[in-house]
């Protein structure tokens, strides 16, 4: 990779300053994105900004209400973590199912939302929970934080602290991974909340993560796998590479989708 | 680094792998696919397993660090799991040994009586190239036992 400023941020204000005053900064959670990509020199920011060290990032609390996780807590603190297995199950199995142990030692919830990969677990999480994603200087809600492909609603500099998730009466996350690299073919999160299900599906999107109204609405009126039989998504907005067609992973939807719904009941 | 105080100043974009192999000689963390897949590179950063090539050797600072070559005894001799893929021939080629045993020896501390099934999906980041997955998962559950017979 290209040679960079590496510096440490001491709490989130240091982060945000070093950010400003820095020419082309890029801030580094774990890395397990942005060190493959400036090794394949597909980024090369000229100065990372390191969070590692910034205890206020850290931590998983939960109140009655809903469950918050810190922007550095990793993968791996997440699946094995007693609060999210007693407030939110489903969460803790996404996260066992991210990546690979190593990467789940290293990578963290708040890089993997922040990078919005259109393949990637947390987004399909945050968004059926309908999470709050904090950020140093606001709060923003799930349906406005995905804008498109690695594309969120983040200003440059703006740094998640914590996102916040509501907890659900039911939720389960099954994904169909790709066999080689693992990450989702299509992913799909369900969760039943007093208001409503929402069901978001990853892998899949042409620009990203998205919901199914149709869905949602179905199992809002009977919460039941074969409440969406006959109901699919368009092939027209989903991806089509040499992984997958876009009809294979519109088909793939709904059969995740009722396997997600069944797990969530289980 | 294994036990031992290391100071040292690395360009920033230094890999705590480069770091390992060219600086300090340890040249047991393999660098297998470069691209955070294979884990032949898997190292203990705090006890826990990561992939030494896509990590910074400077997110390291501070840090404990066990390679390979951490784990045999002060008189040479073998971890009980470096002993078990020995005795169950665990390895071909050997090339991605180091890193399957560094992630076997992550599972155990998370699970000391790993099942099979457990075991085949926590080396998922351990590519054998050798495909001989058969006796790495065979040692693995050898190597557990007599962790736990040693308690």
């Amino acid at each position: 990779m290209y040679a960079f400023e590496h510096l440490r941020a001491t709490d989130p204000a240091d982060a945000v300053a070093k950010f400003s005053q820095a020419d082309d900064a890029r801030y580094l959670a774990g890395g397990q994105t942005l060190l493959a990509a400036m090794k394949l020199r597909l980024a090369a920011p000229a100065c990372l900004i390191d969070l590692q060290r910034i205890a206020a990032l850290r931590g998983i609390a939960a109140d009655t209400a809903a469950l918050t996780v810190g922007a550095m807590a990793t993968h791996a603190e997440v699946a094995a973590s007693p609060v999210v297995c007693d407030t939110i199950p489903a969460l803790a199995k996404l996260a066992a199912g991210i990546g690979d142990p190593m990467v789940r030692n290293v990578g963290t919830l708040g890089g993997s939302v922040a990078n919005d990969d259109p393949a990637a677990d947390y987004p399909a999480a945050v968004l059926a929970l309908d999470a709050a994603v904090h950020t140093d200087r606001r709060v923003i809600a799930a349906d406005a934080f995905f804008t498109g492909l690695y594309e969120t609603a983040l200003a440059p500099g703006e740094l998640i602290t914590a996102v916040r998730f509501p907890i659900p009466q039911q939720a389960a996350y099954v994904k169909f991974p790709n066999p080689a690299s693992r990450y989702a073919l299509v992913g799909v999160f369900v969760a039943r909340h007093a208001a409503g299900v929402r069901v978001a599906v990853t892998g899949a999107g042409a620009s990203g993560v998205f919901r199914v109204p149709a869905f949602e609405a179905a199992l809002a009126a009977r919460f039941a796998p074969d409440a969406i039989d006959g109901l699919g998504v368009d092939p027209a907005a989903l991806a089509s590479d040499l992984h997958a067609s876009a009809e294979y992973r519109a088909h793939l939807v709904g059969v995740i989708a009722r396997r997600a719904v069944a797990a969530a009941l289980a | 680094m294994n036990g031992r105080h290391v100071d040292a100043t690395v360009p920033a974009r230094t890999l705590l792998v480069d770091f390992l192999r060219d600086t300090l000689g340890l040249t047991g963390a393999h660098i297998g696919c470069d691209t955070a897949q294979c884990g032949a590179c898997t190292v203990h950063l705090d006890g826990r397993a990561v992939k030494s090539c896509n990590l910074l050797a400077v997110q390291a600072d501070g840090a404990s660090v066990v390679t390979i070559e951490g784990l045999t005894a002060a008189d040479g001799a073998m971890h009980p799991m470096q002993a078990a893929f020995r005795d169950h021939h665990g390895l071909q080629c050997g090339y991605c040994t180091p890193g399957m045993v560094m992630s076997a020896l992550d599972l155990v501390r998370r699970d000391p009586a790993p099942t099979r099934d457990h075991i085949r999906e926590a080396l998922e980041g351990n590519l054998c190239r050798c495909t001989g997955y058969q006796n790495i998962v065979a040692a693995v559950e050898a190597g557990a036992q007599a962790m736990r017979t040693a308690g």
